[in-house]
């Protein structure tokens, strides 16, 4: 695979499991360069574990993971963290440092990795959190921000040092409607103007519809499903179509595992 | 019982195995601390105020009780043999080998150990530490040494603080409010204190600093990420602190003698 | 930053005041008998009891601080202690026919040796050996000879 290939990330076989928990059983995923790629899928189903899997914060049990052609368990600590650098990664809540302000959150990457004036820094970090319209904000800490500014402030952050790909971790939990719709335009924004790859965990249905390239159903440790919000919306699959269409029973069942209701109310399950 | 005895075996090799990761983690900790040290002094000396310029209140009252306190029951023991002279000199050992580097471990375990603990682990709660480990920084060279580094530095200067604060307290009481005379109180302390018992008192505080920093720290990075897990790990820096503290001042003072 | 100078102005006033108290400590509460000479010669004496003499007791001579006291050790064969202590080199015209004497400072004191000086016209050097000693006068020893005393004068 060469470097200018279409698949940005190519999942193979993977496998991954927490304890005794087999979270991924044989798992494939494409990611193409330029989309934006939603993976969905219950709660429990292992999303964000997969994402640290990708950026090497864990380590698959079997199966090989390329970032960019590169199969990425190869990598010593440098050159993870060259790698790294091609990621910005949005956190569920922001992952905001609290003991600086908003300002220095965005200069963050940059004070570390580069030796830039701070005329400089100053100039990028203004710019950044313009994008996101918060350069008013740039004084405040970030326990003084709401929910969805916080989250606005992580991506300028995550966006500072011009990443190749953008992985977003439930971007759109607990926020108000308009916050969310202002981070579904970002994403897009963001997305198109600069020619960013995104990938966007989330159990948001409806949110993802509206600005997902491709979306990957995930379930039991494997892809159930994949395509085109519209072509997920319209499939024959029972999971799929619960899920999408949110429906309490079904092969995700209501009930949890359990001994049978009859026996266990008249007491017979103890012998 | 067969069970029974596999699940004791199995209890005693997770501690031995966790008492190993301490150490390790110690090593860690030790390793990272010169580039630290050398190139972002910047962030030790944020953490130097925090340990050390935020506890000095604190060090600084307990020590004048603590002092005034031996200047009372010095007085009332000594004065029975006459020998209420020799106060300075009972207060001057108690405070520079004793109770200086060990009550201010205890206060900075308390007050900055804690503090160091939940800080920590409220930044894995929050995945500060994943996302600086995303923006390629390494989140133990970033928050951990440094905060270490600023405990290390801090608690020896603490404790000395708390036992010059502390003879002034004896000072005050004895000499001030018991009439003792002010020449005899710090002459005798000056003829009987020895340069090595300073120095005693002082290797004490650095043990102690090394050791309630890298309690604090590590049970911080290892809290269980939520809110719960937190407090416990701050009750456990206390705890644990407390604990090696006195041990280790058990053994330096038998080794000493 | 904001806080930036507080944070470097309260490191400041914290690590000074922490060397401050070091420095007290140091030197306010020690010091009564520092003796830290550079250039020192070896002497020893024997006692036949030292008492509660310890090393690092200091040496005086007229009650001034002229050595330190480096080890005592018991000799098998004469019984008796030996023991050794270092004079700095700039008093090197002490009569060798001086006396060795331990006393106590204070009633409740630590013990320490007076040297009292000789008329010899040869001087103590390195690895000479002080002749004329007298031991420790122990306090339970004298309250014991006084009640003996005092009873047999009824």
């Amino acid at each position: 695979m060469d470097e200018t290939s279409e698949n940005l990330i190519e999942i193979h076989d993977l496998k991954y499991s927490r304890g005794p928990r087999p979270i991924f059983e044989g798992m494939n995923l494409t990611i193409k360069r330029g989309e934006i790629t939603a993976l969905m899928g219950p709660s429990g189903t292992g999303k964000t574990t997969l994402l640290r899997l990708i950026t090497r914060q864990l380590i698959p049990q079997h199966g090989v993971i390329y970032v960019n052609g590169v199969d990425i368990s190869t990598l010593n600590i440098r050159k993870l963290y060259e790698m790294r650098q091609q990621f910005g990664m949005l956190f569920q809540n922001g992952a905001l440092l609290t003991d600086i302000s908003v300002f220095e959150n965005v200069a963050f990457p940059l004070r570390e990795h580069t030796k830039l004036t701070n005329r400089l820094i100053r100039h990028v970090v203004l710019t950044k959190l313009h994008a996101v319209g918060l350069r008013g904000a740039a004084d405040m800490m970030p326990a003084q921000l709401s929910g969805g500014m916080a989250r606005r402030v992580a991506l300028a952050r995550a966006m500072v040092m011009d990443p190749e790909i953008l992985i977003y971790d439930e971007p759109f939990v607990g926020l108000d409607p308009i916050s969310m719709g202002v981070i579904v335009r970002l994403v897009r924004r963001m997305n198109d103007a600069l020619g960013i790859t995104s990938i966007i965990v989330s159990h948001d249905v409806a949110e993802v519809s509206t600005v997902a390239d491709r979306s990957f159903l995930i379930s039991e440790g494997r892809v159930a499903a994949s395509g085109s919000p519209d072509e997920l919306r319209t499939a024959k699959s029972e999971l799929v179509r619960q899920f999408m269409h949110g429906m309490a029973d079904g092969p995700v069942a209501f009930h949890f595992q359990a001994p049978g209701y009859e026996e266990q109310l008249l007491g017979r399950d103890s012998e | 019982m067969n069970r029974m005895l596999r699940d004791i075996y199995n209890t005693l090799l997770e501690f031995v195995r966790t008492f190993g990761a301490f150490q390790l983690f110690f090593l860690k900790l030790v390793k990272h601390s010169p580039a630290i040290l050398a190139t972002r002094f910047d962030l030790v000396v944020k953490q130097v105020y925090n340990a050390g310029a935020l506890s000095l209140v604190i060090i600084m009252i307990c020590g004048l009780f603590v002092g005034g306190v031996l200047g009372l029951q010095g007085y009332s023991n000594l004065a029975r043999f006459n020998a209420e002279d020799s106060i300075g000199v009972f207060a001057a050992f108690g405070l520079t080998k004793e109770l200086g580097p060990v009550i201010t471990a205890l206060l900075f375990a308390g007050r900055a150990g804690t503090s160091l603990a939940s800080e920590i682990g409220l930044m894995k709660a929050t995945d500060q530490l994943s996302a600086m480990e995303m923006m390629a920084v390494n989140p133990v060279r970033r928050v951990l040494v440094p905060r270490f580094l600023g405990g290390v530095i801090a608690m020896p200067l603490l404790a000395a603080v708390f036992s010059a604060v502390g003879l002034f307290g004896t000072h005050l009481v004895a000499v001030e409010l018991l009439n003792v005379d002010v020449g005899a109180f710090w002459q005798q302390m000056q003829n009987t204190v020895d340069i090595e018992d300073i120095n005693e008192g002082i290797l004490k505080s650095v043990v102690f600093g090394v050791t309630a920093s890298h309690i604090a720290v590590w049970e911080g990075y290892n809290a269980i990420p939520t809110a719960e897990g937190v407090g416990r790990a701050t009750t456990r820096t206390v705890v644990i602190t407390a604990i090696a503290v006195l041990v280790f001042d058990f053994m330096i003072t038998a080794a000493m003698i | 930053m904001l806080q930036t100078r507080t944070v470097e102005i309260g490191t400041g006033l914290f690590v000074l005041l922490g060397m401050g108290a070091l420095f007290f400590l140091t030197t306010q509460t020690t010091g009564g008998d520092d003796f830290d000479a550079d250039e020192i010669f070896t002497v020893e004496a024997r006692f036949e009891n030292v008492g509660s003499l310890r090393p690092r007791a200091p040496i005086a001579m007229s009650g001034v601080t002229i050595g330190r006291v480096t080890s005592i050790s018991f000799d098998r064969e004469n019984l008796e202690a030996v023991v050794v202590f270092v004079i700095d080199s700039q008093y090197d015209q002490i009569p060798d026919d001086s006396d060795a004497t331990i006393l106590t400072s204070g009633i409740l004191g630590s013990q320490y040796i007076g040297l009292q000086a000789g008329g010899s016209d040869t001087y103590l050097e390195d690895g000479s050996e002080v002749l004329f000693t007298q031991s420790a006068i122990l306090l339970e020893n004298l309250i014991g000879k006084f009640l003996v005393n005092a009873g047999g004068e009824d």
